[in-house]
């Protein structure tokens, strides 16, 4: 009995906090409400206004127009470049800092930015893409692609790439470094037996790296899926979801539905789809800890 | 295994690196210079002036002052690291070692909460925050971090509690000891490391959470600096520099800890990830 100590702050703590918020949460997007009261059960209608909603999914302009298509939609778009961007980069990074010295340096630099506060990193890449004053739009005049150079967060087309673009360059350390960390566990004769093979080195790395880094992969994967649930800091500060919302994500159309329409019942539909989604990704989760 | 010219090899991955940190040093060479001359480009030299001018400005911002909010972030931040290392480190403990009802439920409920996103709570907490009295005050919203940093901290000391062996903990039990002093005298010691590890992560997570924030402190007077950055907003242009300084001065903390722990901040990162 004198055991519960040991738990039962922790556990009462979370579930006060956490638990139970998050079980009202479910609850309030089956509600009608009126201010922040929750007044008569309504079923699905919250997600039936949801889904038909424009800022969530917008058929009239996706895929055939430019955005807005719809918070979901910007949320689909960005897992789909997202993640294997930033996958792809970060074991590129890991396989080329580990041939080189100053590796660690190297790698330190890249990770920066999963160091610093996320409004700052959303106030970079409204700096780095402004027209003007843009780091990024400079470069592009130098290359010649003056057609794209312009404040690329203010443009419905270029609002949604330039806060993805910005988010795989935050982004991109942690797979490096998850990625580093699984290259050293390849063993060492696999590469030696594939170089007497006279085995090239784009060979070697599609059949030896590829593969034997396939755990970290799911790591890399799984743990981006929720960052890409979380999406909200960076835009509110880069684009505020616009121009006309084509830059929205679902965290950041939820809370302007609660705390700014004050739509309650439509923002805790929002949340909790985000909350469903991110339950079945906790699935693969526990099988990994187990 | 690379059979490329070595010093081709250097040139990439130096050149990557430098491309990587280019709009840091944008940010820095920014909150040292006046707007005028970085608001056509950070990198131009026709004119090079010095100044701590922003920084000063970002300090004593009228609707957004960074000196203040910097504090008010140490208010909370410190606070919610300690409370958290206190509740996650004798949860995990107890997850580790004993066996209880519930545990492997309840066990997976932690890793729920450590996928869900802040905002799968922000509305009912605004709400009970706004019942109990506690919306706007710092306490709040320091539970709320505290809350929400136990499961990931528990995971990570209970993984470092089973790596560690029992022996040292069970002799002393069969001496008499009971298994808060066991916790305290032997267990707290050897987990000294993955400790800090959890403290590391848990000040910068905080330090850098802007949600939590936004949604529970209102008061001018006792915003934190990430709410500070947002509200940092010219008439005409958007005052770059002294933004920069803003973000420079928010960013300093957080930089230091991870230059000067940074062993223990990428444990903390590993493990999060790899061990759950």
């Amino acid at each position: 009995m004198r055991r519960l100590i040991f738990i039962l702050p922790a556990l009462t703590l979370v579930a006060l906090i956490v638990v139970f918020p998050a079980v009202e949460t479910v609850r309030g997007g089956l509600w009608s409400w009126d201010g922040l009261e929750m007044t008569e059960f309504a079923g699905f209608e919250n997600y039936a206004e949801l889904f038909g909603s424009r800022s969530f999914i917008n058929p009239a302009r996706f895929p055939t127009r430019i955005p807005p298509w719809g918070a979901l939609v910007h949320n689909l778009v960005w897992v789909v470049v997202f993640i294997p961007l930033t996958a792809l980069l970060g074991l590129f990074l890991a396989v080329l800092f580990r041939e080189v010295k100053g590796g660690s340096m190297l790698k330190s630099m890249i990770f920066l930015g999963m160091v610093v506060p996320l409004v700052v990193g959303g106030m970079m890449i409204r700096f780095m893409f402004d027209g003007r004053a843009g780091i990024v739009n400079a470069l592009l005049r130098t290359v010649g692609l003056d057609s794209l150079a312009r404040t690329w967060t203010a443009y419905p087309d270029t609002a949604l790439p330039s806060v993805i673009l910005g988010s795989v360059w935050i982004w991109t350390g942690f797979a490096m470094i998850i990625y580093s960390a699984g290259l050293e566990l390849i063993p060492k004769d696999l590469y030696e037996s594939a170089s007497v093979d006279g085995a090239s080195t784009w060979r070697t790395f599609r059949r030896i790296t590829i593969p034997m880094v396939k755990p970290a992969t799911l790591i890399v994967v799984i743990m981006n899926l929720i960052y890409v649930l979380r999406i909200f800091d960076i835009v509110y500060v880069a684009t505020r979801g616009g121009p006309g919302g084509a830059s929205t994500v679902l965290a950041l159309q939820g809370y302007f539905y609660a705390f700014q329409y004050h739509e309650f019942g439509m923002a805790s539909a929002v949340f909790t789809f985000l909350t469903i989604m991110a339950a079945a990704i906790s699935v693969f989760l526990v099988r990994r800890v187990r | 295994m690379m059979r490329k010219p070595r010093i081709i090899l250097y040139a990439v991955a130096w050149l990557i690196g430098l491309l990587w940190v280019l709009p840091f040093l944008g940010v820095f060479v920014s909150s040292l210079r006046p707007f005028r001359e970085v608001v056509d480009g950070w990198w131009r030299l026709e004119e090079f002036t010095l100044t701590l001018d922003a920084f000063i400005r970002a300090w004593n911002h009228p609707s957004a002052p960074v000196g203040p909010a910097l504090l008010n972030s140490v208010y909370i931040a410190v606070p919610a690291t300690l409370l958290t290392i206190m509740f996650a480190s004798l949860a995990a403990y107890a997850f580790a070692r004993f066996k209880f009802r519930l545990k492997s439920p309840l066990f997976f409920l932690l890793i729920l909460i450590m996928a869900m996103p802040g905002q799968s709570i922000i509305i009912p907490l605004f709400a009970y925050m706004v019942d109990l009295g506690l919306l706007d005050t710092r306490l709040g919203l320091i539970l709320v971090h505290t809350a929400w940093g136990i499961p990931w901290a528990v995971l990570f000391l209970r993984n470092f509690f089973l790596s560690v062996p029992i022996d040292l903990e069970e002799s002393a039990r069969v001496d008499g000891a009971s298994d808060l002093t066991v916790f305290r005298r032997i267990v707290l010691p050897i987990a000294l490391p993955a400790i800090v590890s959890i403290a590391v992560l848990q000040f910068v997570w905080v330090w850098n959470d802007f949600l939590f924030a936004l949604i529970l402190i209102q008061s001018p007077g006792k915003k934190v600096i990430t709410q500070t950055i947002p509200m940092i907003q010219g008439r005409f242009d958007i005052p770059w520099s002294v933004l920069s300084a803003a973000s420079v001065l928010s960013m300093i903390v957080p930089l230091l800890i991870f230059v000067f722990l940074q062993r223990y901040y990428i444990k903390g990162v590993m493990a999060g990830a790899i061990k759950g």
